[in-house]
């Protein structure tokens, strides 16, 4: 009966069908992390992401998971994901060999305020695999680097073998105008870096309020610790952005699995500014 | 012909014995038609070919927890409330299938599910129904995406409602604003009258072709006391509801009690089994399901109705984050009556009582809101303390 005004302008594309992608490349990042380079299966280009969206990625007969995409937003042929192995389906993505195809749908969600930042300090905080929706951020800012002022990651992973994207990390260190530390939870013999966790680097850092964008990405539980250090520094809760993940099934705001109080992740997130959420941000089993 | 279709939204007047002709009429048309019924002690919805399937005579007697059929006095035909079943089935299916696939060496070959769908005529929609329908819409019809298999639906659909001349103890239509009789959103809306062995029907049609189903049927215009009869008895149920529910500032409410006595309360009584999530027919959440043929050839992927009762709802690496029941009734209820006015601009409850009768423990939504409605007291450590040094 009532006629549907919005299909006419949308399409009635099922949102839900993937396109094909064909493994190009796996990279084994650590013991149990590996990076997946993702082409077009067809004549048809995937479709290009902003820095911090994210990807469906559907394995053949055994479901489908939101993946970040990790690479650099201007190379146009191929999608990069850095997926760690957790659980039977990640353990099957990593284990595509080149030439394997998987489903990609998307991408999905919002995207890191690279824009708003310009002009401005960069500062990356991210923990473990949280890295790795901000890795296009910083291809972003370092093609872009007069648009920006000084760049600052902050990376904390569990051990010197859990850091991800470590030879990159290194060529990193060694730009000008780029201050990058890496600090880990358990050291070894052969770690002269920083051990702790990643807010025991901030005395390290120099933070100009209002003049500085951070970007996070890692457990929730040390994004609270940043915010609140950040707060501490000064910096305005709108130019905190956080990266924040949940259960998810569609990536479209259909499935509900991903809500977060009145948020969709997949579709209102996953980044925030964190003004706009911290109501609800930290509360236990929300 | 076209010159004398009934005008929409003018009342006619038709005897019950001249109704029959609706369901042929209907399917003629192209439309499977569908309506209550009784099935295994209970009045659900399901395929119609005649309206001798209706639930004529009967009645159903509700409670938190209780549900019985009951004979009736009279033999009229809408003469019970909402069963365990809704309209969503036929729209927002339990379970279909988004795609299959075939193997094909490293790659695979994606077949799209191009069945079409069915156009369904829904017969005895109660007007918190519709209010539920307008709901889905607005979620399964989102901006930028849409749900093909909710849209294909909705598109070919014809809406017979039923404006209601009973209530049930369950029943809270009137705090939120879906009760009879239904203003919109059909193409035929009924009002049954029925006195001793007067069975009548006062119908107005809401649409073009509501209208042309109408005509066929033989309406005389409904006079002021017809009308008034109706009025009066739509007035009549409504005015007897026994439950209710505050609503002016129950979003803000709601946000503010995230922490309340009452949530561990009710998860004390709480089964997480999910009951409430399946009747509520506006409740659209969903999974999927991966299966692949034992060759490992072939595979599909289904989309099923999900709850958030369950653990595995918030899975994510590491463990659920909606470990206790107190998590998962306090997501469902905030959800439900709090943050889909954020999402979609209303509350996502219609007052129909589905998730109080059906609940196997007798949890009472109304209860619970009231008693949520109390002040939260001191707050305790469950809250989010600001992170800082000791």
């Amino acid at each position: 009966m009532a006629v549907i005004e919005a299909e006419q302008e949308r399409g009635l594309a099922n949102a839900m069908v993937p396109a094909l992608g064909r493994v190009a490349q796996v990279k084994k990042e650590t013991s149990d992390t590996f990076t997946l380079a993702v082409e077009p299966a067809s004549a048809e280009p995937l479709a290009g992401f902003q820095p911090g969206q994210f990807s469906m990625l559907y394995v053949f007969g055994a479901g489908e998971l939101p993946i970040s995409i990790s690479g650099d937003p201007q190379e146009r042929s191929r999608l990069v994901y850095t997926v760690r192995s957790v659980g039977k389906l990640t353990q099957l993505l990593v284990s595509r060999k080149p030439g394997d195809v998987i489903g990609v749908r998307g991408p999905y969600g919002t995207h890191w305020p690279l824009k708003a930042a310009r002009g401005k300090d960069v500062l990356i905080v991210a923990g473990g695999i949280g890295l790795a929706p901000l890795r296009p951020a910083i291809y972003h800012i370092l093609r872009h680097r007069a648009d920006y002022g000084r760049l600052i990651v902050l990376y904390g992973a569990r051990s010197p073998r859990d850091l991800i994207y470590r030879r990159q990390i290194e060529e990193w260190a060694r730009l000008p105008d780029a201050q990058v530390l890496a600090t880990v939870d358990y050291g070894g013999v052969a770690w002269h870096g920083h051990v702790g966790v990643v807010t025991g680097l901030f005395r390290y850092v120099r933070l100009q309020p209002f003049h500085t964008v951070a970007l996070i990405c890692g457990p929730e539980i040390m994004m609270r610790y940043v915010i609140w250090e950040l707060e501490t520094r000064g910096l305005q809760p709108g130019d905190l952005h956080i990266s924040l993940e949940r259960n998810m099934k569609c990536g479209i705001g259909f499935c509900g699995h991903c809500q977060y109080g009145p948020n969709f992740l997949c579709k209102d997130g996953p980044i925030f500014p964190y003004h706009e959420i911290r109501s609800w941000f930290g509360k236990y089993e929300l | 012909m076209v010159t004398n279709l009934p005008a929409i939204g003018t009342q006619f007047l038709l005897d019950a014995a001249a109704l029959a002709p609706l369901i042929p009429s209907l399917e003629r048309r192209g439309y499977q038609v569908a309506g209550p019924t009784i099935r295994g002690a209970a009045i659900v919805y399901d395929t119609l070919h005649s309206l001798d399937e209706l639930p004529a005579g009967w009645t159903t007697e509700h409670e938190a927890g209780t549900y019985r059929l009951k004979k009736r006095a009279d033999d009229a035909w809408f003469g019970f409330t909402v069963g365990p079943d809704s309209w969503k089935r036929y729209l927002h299916p339990p379970e279909a299938r988004l795609f299959a696939a075939r193997r094909d060496g490293q790659s695979f070959q994606i077949v799209e599910e191009n069945a079409e769908a069915p156009r369904w005529a829904l017969v005895g929609v109660r007007s918190c129904e519709l209010a539920a329908i307008a709901i889905q819409d607005r979620v399964l019809l989102g901006e930028h995406y849409g749900d093909v298999i909710y849209e294909a639906r909705r598109r070919g659909l014809f809406l017979v409602a039923v404006n209601c001349t009973v209530n049930s103890p369950t029943c809270f239509c009137v705090s939120m604003h879906s009760a009879p009789p239904a203003e919109a959103g059909f193409d035929l809306a009924l009002t049954e009258l029925v006195e001793g062995p007067r069975h009548r029907f006062l119908a107005e049609a809401g649409s073009r072709q509501g209208a042309e189903v109408l005509a066929e049927l033989g309406p005389a215009e409904a006079t002021a006391t017809d009308r008034r009869e109706a009025e009066e008895a739509i007035k009549k149920a409504m005015g007897g509801l026994q439950r209710s529910m505050r609503t002016a500032g129950l979003r803000e409410m709601l946000y503010e009690h995230f922490e309340h006595p009452r949530w561990e309360d009710a998860a004390a009584r709480c089964l997480c089994c999910g009951n409430c999530t399946m009747v509520c027919p506006t409740c659209f959440c969903t999974t999927v399901e991966d299966r692949s043929a034992v060759d490992g050839n072939g595979a599909e992927r289904l989309r099923k109705w999900d709850s958030c009762f369950s653990e595995n709802f918030s899975y994510i690496h590491g463990g659920s984050v909606r470990m206790s029941a107190k998590s998962r009734y306090r997501q469902w209820l905030t959800h439900k009556l709090a943050a889909w006015v954020d999402q979609f601009g209303s509350a996502g409850c219609v007052g129909c009582g589905r998730c109080i009768t059906w609940c196997p423990a007798g949890i009472d939504l109304t209860k619970e809101v009231a008693a949520l409605w109390e002040p939260a007291g001191p707050p305790r450590n469950g809250g989010h303390p600001a992170p800082g040094p000791r």
